[in-house]
């Protein structure tokens, strides 16, 4: 298991690797000027003129070979320098640990009830295979699956922003902006949420859910409908075995069988896909964020592509990359503890 | 035959052939529907209405209204049905062309061209598939061939492992056993006895993606990154709603139309290859038979 573990992590640098190959390579398209963006600590190296952009272009050798460029451009990664943003203004590495929490607690938010109305939607559906609830839920299901995120995400922010004045776009209220950017109130974490209870500000933390609730319903509506069905499919294979047949036989009732005989053992895929989709919402909020105007990566990550502005793209890149690998990681650790059967291969 | 035998048991999945019937008679009858005017340079330039920019409600010459700008709505939306086909089928077609061979090749030489392909497979997996595209897109510019070729980049893997994996378990089966005990070449083996078997699991894919591969170009368009201003995408359209939906204070829905009419364009279509997708996968593979 723990050869397994570290033969995953060993693929680690080998995908950072070829992933900023790639983007490199996708970099190297565009003229020396535009590039030397990557390379300027601060926009007041780019101010000087055309005369010093050109000795610019010299000094940091961006007509150079692309071997050279890149080992050069590879070492500054290396030491910690991802560059700097155009987009935020300021270092890119600053501003993906300053939104980090954002999306972290938008997406953990949103994750938890998606798992748990999985697992209960998904057994559901299987228990009452082809009678009605198993095709209320299979329409449900395939109506989230099919729904464009961004038109959901656009008739939430018309019901519950324009219509009924519930929940509004943003991450916090006006008020409660100056609140927490004062010095009395202490960021602990940067999640809106958890620095409120810190502080024990109930107002804030009320807010904060406020702007919260509808990006976290639209990321919870399109992402269930596939965890919904791997469960439904998992229960199904389940509620068939042998040993299940046994418990009925045994005069168990039906809802101990169901629940706690085949629910437990159908979880076991879903544990997989769960870790899946984790990471894909880690650096899939980018539409929900946008059209929420929630200043978080996501968000982030879409204007720094549709600007072009590379060194904050591959610092994205590199970010979802570790973090894919961290969660696969995190699931293989965690399928022993929940199936000792993986244990003895 | 078959087919027509489960749509008759499954009103679902016949509602679902029956839109994309539908979307196919759109796309082929777009010229009757919505006539391109005679100084358009390309029918998919969605014509104006003025310049106005607040979006009009629907009337008698713009039955579904006009966007910010006086784009027609329902022109873009009829007309948006070829670009989706164009984009959806385009980008699935050379996605399993490149995902077959480079699975083949995988499955076929094994050892270390096997690990390598599928070592670059794993490389694309982990990259940011929507944000990868923007970029590739950004850079490339609008128009529906930069998205597809966006989309295509980042999108052929899963077939390639679905190929691969399905020759390497197809090649130890008896009847393979027995072509080649015929003396019939490894090519043969490969492309005719083979992947016609593998390819059903590619089909559903190929099927449920070509309605995500449409929501993924109509999400480059919302993001800014796709087709040119005013060119006939539902992605654009709801772009353009994007400034209006919140209505005015007193009045929310003012500007319904702007999302309503692309936004169940997407929907219907994505829908649609979705239902068929999934009865595909119900026919071919007997685990999901009732």
């Amino acid at each position: 298991m723990l050869n397994y573990a570290l033969r995953r992590l060993m693929m680690l640098p080998i995908v950072l690797f070829a992933l900023s190959l790639m983007i490199f390579a996708l970099q190297m398209s565009l003229s020396p000027t535009q590039r030397l963006a990557a390379y300027a600590p601060s926009p007041d190296y780019l101010k000087g003129g055309q005369e010093s952009i050109r000795r610019m272009i010299e000094q940091y050798g961006l007509n150079d070979p692309f071997y050279i460029q890149y080992g050069r451009w590879i070492g500054g990664i290396l030491t910690g320098n991802l560059g700097w943003s155009e987009t935020a203004r300021q270092p890119v590495s600053t501003a993906l640990m300053s939104l980090f929490p954002a999306t972290l607690e938008l997406v953990v938010l949103a994750f938890v009830p998606c798992l748990l109305l999985a697992v209960f939607l998904g057994s559901r559906a299987g228990i009452y295979l082809n009678r009605w609830p198993d095709h209320v839920i299979r329409i449900f299901t395939i109506l989230g699956w099919s729904f464009p995120v961004y038109v959901f995400g656009l008739l939430m922010l018309l019901i519950f922003y324009s219509a009924l004045d519930w929940f509004p776009p943003g991450r916090l209220s006006q008020w409660a902006q100056t609140v927490v950017s004062s010095s009395d109130f202490v960021r602990y974490t940067g999640a809106n949420t958890v620095d409120a209870l810190l502080n024990g500000n109930l107002a804030i933390f009320g807010d904060a859910l406020r702007h919260l609730a509808a990006p976290v319903i639209t990321l919870t509506y399109v992402n269930v409908a596939s965890m919904t069905r791997v469960m439904r499919t998992s229960m199904l294979e389940t509620l068939r075995q042998d040993y299940v047949r046994t418990a009925r036989a045994k005069g168990l009732p039906r809802r101990v069988v169901e629940l706690r005989h085949a629910r437990r053992n159908a979880l076991l895929p879903l544990a997989t896909i769960a870790g899946m989709e984790l990471a894909v919402m880690m650096g899939g909020v980018v539409i929900t964020e946008t059209i929420f105007d929630y200043a978080g990566l996501g968000q982030f990550a879409a204007k720094t592509a549709a600007n072009l502005d590379f060194p904050a793209v591959l610092g994205f890149g590199l970010y979802f990359a570790v973090v894919l690998v961290v969660m696969n990681l995190v699931v293989d650790l965690i399928y022993p503890l929940l199936d000792p059967r993986v244990k003895t291969q | 035959m078959k087919f027509l035998r489960y749509l008759a048991r499954n009103p679902v999945s016949l509602f679902g052939v029956v839109i994309l019937l539908a979307f196919v008679l759109i796309a082929v009858f777009a010229p009757v529907l919505a006539p391109p005017q005679s100084f358009q340079l390309s029918p998919y330039d969605t014509p104006r209405a003025g310049f106005l920019a607040t979006p009009q409600p629907p009337s008698s010459e713009a039955v579904f209204g006009t966007t910010q700008g006086q784009y027609d709505i329902y022109y873009g939306v009829v007309w948006g049905t070829r670009t989706a086909f164009k984009i959806g089928l385009g980008v699935v077609a050379i996605s399993v062309l490149i995902g077959t061979v480079i699975g083949a090749v995988a499955a076929y030489y094994r050892g270390v061209v096997e690990e390598v392909l599928m070592r670059i497979v794993d490389v694309f997996m982990a990259v940011p598939f929507l944000i990868a595209a923007m970029v590739l897109t950004a850079l490339l510019g609008k128009g529906i061939v930069p998205i597809t070729i966006a989309l295509t980049t980042f999108g052929w893997m899963s077939y390639a492992r679905i190929v691969r994996s399905e020759i390497l378990r197809i090649r130890e089966m008896d009847y393979i056993h027995a072509a080649r005990s015929y003396g019939a070449s490894d090519l043969r083996l490969i492309v005719l006895h083979i992947l016609p078997n593998a390819m059903f699991p590619v089909l559903v894919l190929a099927t449920m993606a070509t309605g995500s591969m449409v929501l993924s170009a109509s999400a480059l368009s919302f993001l800014g990154v796709g087709t040119e201003e005013g060119y006939a995408d539902w992605g654009q359209f709801i772009a353009y709603s994007r400034n209006w939906i919140v209505g005015q204070p007193g009045n929310p829905f003012q500007f319904w139309y702007t999302l309503a009419f692309p936004g169940a364009a997407v929907f219907l279509f994505v829908l649609s290859w979705n239902l068929v997708g999934d009865a595909l996968r119900d026919m071919l593979d007997p685990r999901h038979a009732h």
